[in-house]
């Protein structure tokens, strides 16, 4: 009994009050609701959230020692745990001001590796679309066309192409498009919806985990 | 040329160098990577909010009403033990049950309502004129969430409706790709500036 209070019928009590307090204060405008408001949304929140960074950091830290034991990838476990610890590191001992350690590492390690690995994608893109785009179809033809158009009138050829093909990516942009999209957001808004509604009865139990 | 510099541009070479094939440079400036950016997050937490939402707010400000979420905090390091694992799922429960709390109405009104109430506007202009942008705007939506509906066989109007949607979905799936390819493209451009003038100076 006490397992089953515990294990499931615990959380979803907790999970189902909190649920129903906040969506109460939703609609409220009055001090107290707004203050229950503030504290269940940014500080309990973000304070357990930065615990399970916390715990996040811990179990990269166990799954790195346990592979530099197994000697599975060691060296480059071995710079992760250097650039995980060299960070904290600068921190503790110069701050993280403009022009700390801290900030230099951020800015001429991580923000030029990080670009250059979103930059990289451009090139996976275009090679996938060039293998997958192909126009065996209307529906695929459609699609081709949509994008042809964006990225033409987003490039630098624009000035040298007609000035209507500015005019009319524009307009499918705001129209067309701009109409799937809402209709996705709007799937999107009702899918929350129900699966909120889903968690907060009970019908959705899956976030409790598979044991009994 | 300074030592930031100087780094940043060996770095972004030793990324681009996976054009190429996975080579060990690669995997070394990505581990770098991946290290770095869990210390610079785990920093910023610990600054941002450890320390100024819960430490310097409990022990200088007096605010024991933080004791309640440093207490669910400390029970997410149950998952460390088997004994001790269901102790997390109370910070779960309080997370989910609250989000989706706050996920009923908020995603109703923002994602739902508000777009509805953009769709419903008069399709003729002031001059008596079939606006034919609002029309198109009010099929798209229609047809694209006929498409979404598998409540019924796509048979019949249902079915023409949903045909019509895949041809909307399509259009947005485009342009889609398009913004991607050249967000991607333009952060490539600028990582190739950075190499051919601040680090290669061949170009000013």
């Amino acid at each position: 009994m006490v397992a089953f209070l515990m294990n499931r019928l615990g959380p979803q009590i907790i999970c189902f009050v909190f649920g129903l307090v906040l969506f109460a204060v939703y609609f409220s405008a009055h001090p107290v609701a707004r203050q229950i408001n503030t504290t269940v949304l940014v500080d309990y929140w973000q304070i357990i959230f930065a615990f399970t960074l916390i715990i996040g950091v811990i179990s990269f830290v166990n799954l790195s020692v346990h592979d530099i034991k197994r000697g599975h990838n060691r060296f480059y476990r071995f710079i992760s745990l250097f650039g995980l610890v060299i960070m904290p590191v600068f921190a503790v001992i110069w701050g993280i001001k403009g022009d700390s350690p801290f900030m230099w590492m951020f800015d001429n390690v991580q923000v030029p590796m990080q670009s250059t690995v979103f930059s990289l994608l451009a090139f996976f893109v275009a090679s996938a679309s060039y293998r997958g785009f192909r126009a065996r179809s209307l529906p695929a033809t459609v699609l081709l066309v949509a994008a042809l158009l964006t990225l033409i009138s987003r490039s630098s050829l624009e000035g040298a192409l007609p000035s209507f093909i500015a005019g009319t990516a524009d307009w499918v942009r705001g129209n067309p498009s701009m109409a799937a999209r809402r209709a996705i957001l709007i799937g999107i808004g009702l899918g929350s919806l129900t699966t909120s509604l889903r968690v907060l009865l009970g019908i959705e139990r899956t976030w409790l985990g598979g044991e009994k | 040329m300074d030592w930031g510099t100087l780094v940043a541009g060996v770095l972004t070479l030793a990324i681009l160098s996976f054009l190429y094939r996975d080579n060990p440079v690669y995997k070394m400036a990505e581990s770098l990577l991946i290290g770095v950016s869990i210390g610079y997050f785990l920093v910023i937490t610990w600054s941002n909010t450890v320390m100024d939402l819960l430490i310097v707010p409990l022990t200088r400000n007096g605010r024991w009403s933080l004791v309640v979420p440093l207490l669910l905090g400390l029970m997410m390091f149950g998952r460390f033990h088997r004994k001790t694992s269901v102790l997390s799922r109370i910070p779960i429960a309080v997370l989910i049950g609250s989000g989706a709390g706050v996920a009923i109405p908020a995603m109703l009104e923002a994602r739902t309502l508000k777009q509805v109430s953009a769709t419903v506007s008069p399709l003729f202009t002031s001059s008596g004129l079939p606006d034919i942008s609002i029309i198109v705007v009010l099929l798209g939506v229609l047809t694209t969430l006929s498409y979404f509906y598998f409540s019924r066989e796509h048979k019949g109007v249902l079915g023409t409706s949903a045909v019509v949607g895949t041809y909307f979905l399509m259009i947005f799936f485009g342009t889609t790709f398009g913004y991607t390819v050249m967000s991607r493209m333009s952060t490539f451009i600028g990582r190739v500036e950075f190499l051919l003038s601040d680090f290669l100076h061949v170009t000013q």
